[in-house]
């Protein structure tokens, strides 16, 4: 880039000087003003925009809470039922925190979904895919971190179990439990470093947001046929178009949302976490929260504790290579006949390890977690690598706009002479 | 991209589309607004806080001449027993010799009974003269050592830098030997 002031196009003289030295408002302008954006999107591609706005309330309604909270094993719990009882609004700080990472979770679930069923992680995205998994997993330790700061039972033998996890690492496990927990069992100094952590992750989350968005800026976005844009009118602006769907989508989620923090605040939580941690007593049945049960179900459906450990954290590392698995050049489902029946197991087989994930270990859980285990890896490692090979996907369109405009508009010599993609 | 798309023509200078801004842009600032009051809210006083704001004294072991420091919301608040000489020095004052004129009957409930926030007005320490030992300034009331403001036994500012003389706080006899302040 050139030295020297940026030659701002703003006619507004005080917008103009700040833009020549920091061309914040052209980048704006550019990034979600003229951007431009696929013209087919449906609504599946609000959730992007939808896991921002719950971060941003999980961070203003979390720095609200911390101003009220104590991270000390004897005055934590208090310190929370003070902020229910005592503090103004603290109900609905605490009750929007606790239920906007529920949000949070199946905004990202349906935003990953998205992505598996119209192939957004494929090139020229894998890069941007790999982020969002990082994303993932920095959301899960968050909030797995933050689901202590109760100190209710649930809260203290959550953390003894999932701490628990790494003793199962050959050699050093026990010492590895040791350092996280700075003692000899889940108390006050990991509570103190729970606090601390919980509090820099989201800011460490919002750093990957920002990489996650500009490598989205640099290669496009993707959308429901899987093609690329050909040209001018396969896209629309960003703005007016997708701001006013996405606003669409935002007043639907906070819709839901309303309605589980004002008339369902607890539905989602467990009774047992209002219980002062003990740690002597363990519940008799101790369920992580609910967007970690389909993890949780792997865990539990291996008979050996290091493979069981080893298999939970490879099926979310799994997705960071799912770029390569997937040999099919096709992105979208609807032109995969093979791939979109086995793709609708694999969603259901999801679903159900979230369902067994929450019920006893025992039969018949054991067995259908195993069978739904079993599945979720063998379509990642074995029917995505051969459906590329065997499955003769349907014709795709021409362009975005053909089917859209029934003809299209007129097309660009340069774009028509573009190869297909194999078809 | 909107500039391209038919606008109904403007009925009384304004469009359908301006109309659907201002109350799209209305709506947006309400929410906006009723979304950051609980969080501005939540920084004022808890309930817990509220409820500890008023504080009891007994009065009866407050021997004549000496005075006691007790809490009232964080603050320390001065009790103090005045003499028959300090009283008829605070009434003696001229108020035109005072900075901050007050006549010292309006300062107090009983005339024994002095009750002031112990705060100096100037920039917040807490004046000498609660005990026997203290330094209380020339006018036999209290002094500050941060920058030598003197009160007289009036708790009246009469030197130095503070503006205003200590506060009264509000307080009422719930008996002869008992007040509550707040």
């Amino acid at each position: 880039m050139a030295i020297g002031l940026h030659k701002s196009e703003f006619k507004n003289p005080v917008i103009r000087w700040v833009d020549a030295r920091l061309p914040i408002f052209t980048m704006v302008q550019k990034e979600y003003g003229t951007f431009p954006t696929p013209r087919n999107f449906n609504y599946f591609w609000n959730f992007g925009a939808l896991a921002l706005v719950s971060l941003v309330i999980m961070m203003a309604t979390g720095i609200f809470l911390a101003m009220n909270y104590t991270a000390q094993t004897g005055l934590a719990f208090d310190s929370v039922e003070r902020i229910m009882r005592d503090v103004n609004y603290g109900w609905l700080l605490r009750y929007a925190h606790a239920n906007g990472a529920s949000m949070f979770f199946i905004v990202v679930y349906i935003h990953i979904f998205r992505n598996l069923y119209y192939g957004s992680y494929k090139a020229p995205r894998e890069l941007l895919f790999m982020l969002g998994v990082v994303i993932f997993l920095l959301m899960m330790a968050t909030a797995f971190m933050g689901y202590v700061l109760p100190w209710g039972q649930m809260s203290f033998w959550g953390a003894t179990v999932i701490t628990n996890l790494f003793s199962a690492v050959p050699l050093v496990g026990e010492s590895i439990v040791t350092w996280l927990w700075g003692g000899f069992s889940v108390d006050n100094p990991t509570l103190n470093r729970f606090y601390s952590l919980h509090y820099l992750m989201p800011f460490l989350i919002l750093g990957v947001v920002f990489l996650h968005v500009a490598t989205l800026h640099i290669t496009g976005s993707n959308n429901p046929l899987g093609i690329d844009p050909k040209g001018p009118q396969d896209t629309v602006p960003f703005h007016p178009y997708y701001t006013a769907k996405d606003s669409v989508g935002l007043i639907v989620y906070f819709i839901v949302f309303a309605v589980l923090v004002f008339f369902y605040p607890n539905i989602l939580g467990h009774a047992d976490n209002y219980i002062p941690a003990n740690p002597l007593v363990t519940p008799p049945h101790i369920v992580p929260e609910w967007y970690f049960l389909p993890f949780y179900a792997i865990l539990r459906a291996v008979p050996d504790k290091l493979g069981g450990v080893v298999l939970m954290f490879g099926s979310i590392a799994i997705l960071f290579v799912l770029p390569w698995l997937d040999t099919s050049p096709v992105r979208s489902m609807r032109f995969r006949p093979l791939a979109r029946p086995f793709f609708a197991v694999w969603c259901l087989g999801f679903i159900v390890l979230l369902y067994v994930g929450g019920k006893p270990a025992e039969e018949p859980y054991v067995t259908i977690a195993r069978v739904a285990t079993a599945y979720y890896f063998l379509y990642f490692l074995v029917i995505l690598p051969l459906l590329g090979r065997l499955e003769r996907p349907l014709p795709l369109p021409e362009s975005i706009a053909r089917p859209v405009l029934r003809g299209g508009g007129p097309m660009p010599a340069g774009a028509m002479s573009k190869p297909m993609e194999k078809a | 991209m909107a500039d391209s798309m038919a606008q109904p023509a403007p009925q009384d200078g304004g469009t359908r589309r301006d109309f659907l801004q201002l109350v799209t842009g209305s709506f947006a600032a309400v929410g906006v607004g009723a979304i950051a009051w609980p969080f501005i809210s939540s920084m004022n006083p808890a309930r817990d806080t509220l409820a500890v704001s008023t504080t009891d004294v007994d009065l009866k072991p407050i021997a004549a001449g000496s005075a006691i420091t007790v809490v009232f919301r964080g603050k320390p608040v001065f009790v103090r027993s005045r003499t028959e000489e300090e009283i008829k020095a605070a009434r003696a004052t001229l108020l035109s010799e005072l900075r901050d004129p007050e006549p010292d009957q309006v300062r107090v409930k009983k005339d024994q009974w002095l009750v002031v926030v112990g705060i100096c007005t100037h920039l917040g320490c807490i004046p000498l003269g609660q005990k026997p030992t203290d330094q209380r300034g020339p006018f036999g009331g209290w002094f500050c050592p941060c920058h030598g403001s003197a009160y007289d036994t009036s708790g009246r500012i009469r030197v130095g830098p503070a503006p205003t003389n200590l506060p009264v706080p509000t307080y009422a006899f719930t008996s002869d030997t008992q007040i509550r302040i707040g």
